[in-house]
């Protein structure tokens, strides 16, 4: 379907979200986070398409966190700050990239984990530095030149990530349906044919998994601008298990199942906690279980049948219109 | 976000419009005029309900409804009675920086306790600033928030690393002033690497040329110390400081034993005063042990020998076990709070106080705690006084008690007001030692 109605679509959803913040003040934090978690989600879901499972995106979440908080003194702008901790995400990337690419399945998997973990406790020897496990804090940054209240702030930060969620899941859309994009899909199936064709598969993994990198910055920033506290647990092995808990909740196929499963998580969670504030993770677990069990294509999938729609493989909701802003 | 235009998005829609009901009815307090009593005084609690560090954490709670439970049926603070909101830190800063939004802006808390965990503390003191709620930090180590930052609704009901750290080390050079190597053994991660640094700073001021034989950081959390114990009992160190706390110093101190570490070398264990129950004899007699503060059910000089006995009676008959420092750390900050209150409405001729009238009662305020009392000094830190003393074998308990006590009054040992600690260690004078109170003995 036309690329215009799925825009309309996201923009709704944006403004359904910026509603809910207005209307529930405490919220907002909350929405800030799923929509940042999110932003990360859909780079999981690009390997995904390639049949690859990161467990270790999480250190690319912690690499533009901790480049925010430790540039923010000279840096002390987030318009300026973003292309720079993003960028450097999907350099570490790129360099990272090309030694995993040799790797599939739970090779690619385990190995993404070691070096994730390898950064954690980077993060946490180098104490002198990075503080250990207490953190750093973010001072307050300006938004384009503009110093903001407190309050304005918040607001400045879940507007900027709904307008960057906007445009990651449009890019994503695009990517997805592109020559570059529809190769991955090759990948997961069988990668000979890719070779066969002249599309060299490594490439094509390499280009998803830098811009998968770099989705992970954007939202690894969102994050520490929200939080305005960075600690190693950002990279820590749960952070990436919890990005590819997301993804299976809110479906593999579709831009809108990332961050359908970022809210469901987060709100799970926050009204987990308030409820029973030591069983929470029961609770979370059993949420997972019921999906994996009973929907095994996530609350995406689940709107799909409710709508009576076509049971859609990967590919098929984005491709059907449904999917992505 | 997550919903669309199209036709069908209505049960996504309602199903989102559900949330936000739920969520607007989580948010519905009853909204109360400045000045007014309210029905209830709600107090955000955070503590570790999950991961390692609820072994002080959960103690902790159950103290805390314990105590509120005994204040609501005291008649409550000024006719009002209060109840504890309790949120879990286990899950991290991003988790908790959202838990305490809600607290203040959905359950419309009027106080928080806050937190355990060091960063937690490092990213709420802001979000108190922020948000203009008065937050009492109320177990958390790290002495950077007063000394790095300046904030004006959080208030500290306890020490910090410093005294706690330099009490120890006091201790150490009063009762085995001779020794010439060291040797520590910290968890690694802020709070080991911090307290090693408050420690070393010290000892090379106070005395310096002492040996550090080896600095091992075994991964916190870590269930085997064979390596290490093994590298300690070749390098043979007078002294072995460890401040770690929970399963781990559990089993460190069980793995020493086992291998005889104790007869070589003097423990000092800032922190064992929270596993000496959980080890019993294991730990040998001997050694240095401290509590954070000056909690320690048998306190040799408690200024109300009676408040102390039914805090530590009341809590022994309730949950089986002797309160540790996190349950006098919890109690201290409900008697600040009540304290705080009580200041301010004072202040007001009986008339309820708003959040910054609240905020700034807490300064310059005296507490009393278990054991004695604790002032907030007006940057927000408190002056808690330090008990250190010798691990000793008696018939009447199956654990090792403490023997040759000393408390440390809170202001000398304290870092002065607009002053970092590593740059006020270095100018400490030696006479710190020889003005030490005198020790006193275990009584049963």
């Amino acid at each position: 379907m036309s690329g215009a109605r799925t825009l309309a679509a996201g923009l709704a959803a944006a403004l359904l979200v910026v509603a809910l913040a207005w209307a529930v003040p405490w919220l907002r934090f909350v929405l800030t986070v799923a929509t940042a978690k999110g932003i990360a989600v859909l780079g999981i879901l690009l390997l995904l398409r390639a049949g690859q499972v990161s467990f270790g995106h999480a250190m690319y979440l912690a690499i533009a966190a901790y480049t925010a908080a430790f540039l923010a003194p000279r840096i002390p702008d987030a318009a300026l700050l973003l292309p720079v901790a993003v960028g450097l995400s999907a350099a570490v990337g790129l360099v990272v990239g090309l030694f995993v690419m040799r790797y599939r399945d739970i090779f690619f998997g385990m190995l993404n984990l070691a070096l994730s973990m390898v950064f954690y406790s980077l993060l946490e020897k180098l104490y002198s530095i990075t503080h250990g496990t207490d953190g750093i804090r973010l001072p307050p940054l300006t938004f384009a030149g503009a110093t903001l209240s407190v309050e304005a702030q918040s607001w400045a930060v879940l507007l900027s990530a709904l307008v960057l969620a906007l445009v990651a899941g449009a890019a994503v859309r695009v990517y997805w349906s592109s020559p570059l994009g529809e190769a991955l899909a090759g990948i997961k199936t069988r990668e000979q044919r890719l070779d066969f064709l002249g599309v060299p598969p490594r490439l094509v993994l390499l280009a998803a998994y830098v811009i998968s990198a770099a989705l992970a910055g954007i939202g690894g920033f969102i994050l520490a601008m929200a939080t305005r506290q960075v600690t190693p647990a950002l990279a820590y092995w749960t952070t990436s298990g919890e990005l590819v808990f997301i993804a299976v909740l809110g479906g593999a196929g579709s831009v809108f199942g990332a961050f359908l499963g970022a809210a469901a998580y987060e709100l799970t969670r926050v009204y987990a906690a308030a409820f029973v504030a030591d069983a929470w993770q029961m609770i979370l677990g059993s949420v997972l279980l019921l999906v994996i069990l009973f929907a095994p294509g996530g609350i995406w999938g689940i709107g799909q049948r409710l709508l009576g729609r076509r049971a859609a493989g990967p590919g098929a909701a984005a491709t059907a219109g449904e999917g992505g802003p | 976000m997550s919903t669309s235009a199209h036709r069908g998005s209505l049960t996504r829609r309602s199903a989102l419009g559900a949330l936000g009901a739920g969520g607007l009815a989580i948010a519905a307090g009853p909204g109360i005029a400045q000045g007014a009593r309210p029905a209830e005084l709600k107090v955000g609690i955070a503590t570790y309900l999950s991961g390692p560090a609820s072994v002080f954490g959960v103690p902790a709670r159950q103290t805390a409804e314990m105590l509120f439970e005994e204040l609501n049926a005291a008649g409550g603070i000024g006719g009002v009675k209060a109840r504890p909101i309790f949120v879990d830190e286990g899950p991290g800063v991003d988790h908790f920086v959202g838990e305490y939004r809600r607290l203040v802006q959905s359950e419309k808390v009027d106080l928080l306790f806050s937190a355990i965990s060091s960063a937690s503390c490092i990213a709420c003191a802001p979000l108190a600033d922020e948000l203009k709620k008065p937050t009492i930090l109320w177990d958390c180590g790290t002495q950077r928030i007063f000394e790095d930052g300046k904030y004006d609704y959080a208030v500290r009901s306890q020490a910090n690393a410093t005294p706690e750290i330099l009490a120890a080390l006091l201790y150490l050079l009063k009762a085995k002033p001779d020794f010439k190597t060291i040797a520590v053994i910290n968890q690694d991660y802020a709070w080991g690497r911090d307290s090693w640094e408050i420690f070393r700073t010290g000892l090379e001021t106070l005395k310096p040329g002492v040996r550090v034989v080896a600095e091992l950081f075994p991964r916190f959390g870590a269930s085997d110390f064979s390596t290490e114990v093994t590298r300690l009992l070749a390098t043979r160190p007078d002294v072995v400081l460890s401040t770690s706390w929970g399963g781990d110093l559990d089993t460190l101190i069980r793995q020493a034993a086992d291998r005889k570490l104790f007869d070589r070398s003097t423990f000092v264990l800032p922190l064992a005063e929270s596993s000496l129950e959980r080890v019993g004899k294991a730990l040998p007699p001997g050694h240095i042990v401290g509590a954070r503060g000056d909690h320690w059910f048998l306190h040799p000089a408690p200024q109300d020998p009676a408040r102390l006995k039914t805090f530590v009676d009341g809590y022994r008959k309730r949950f089986g076990t002797y309160p540790i420092y996190s349950c006098h750390h919890m109690a201290q900050a409900v008697s600040c709070m009540k304290a705080g209150y009580e200041k301010a409405l004072a202040a007001k001729g009986g008339a309820w106080p708003n959040d910054a009238e609240l905020a700034a009662a807490f300064r310059g305020l005296t507490f009393p705690s278990p054991t004695s009392s604790v002032t907030i000094r007006p940057d927000g830190q408190g002056l808690e006084n330090q008990l250190i003393g010798t691990s000793k074998h008696v018939d009447a308990y199956p654990f090792a008690v403490l023997d040759e006590m000393v408390v440390f009054p809170a202001e000398p040992i304290t870092t002065p007001i607009g002053q970092k600690s590593t740059d006020w260690l270095k100018t400490l004078k030696p006479d710190m030692v020889s003005s030490m109170p005198k020790a006193m003995p275990y009584r049963a």
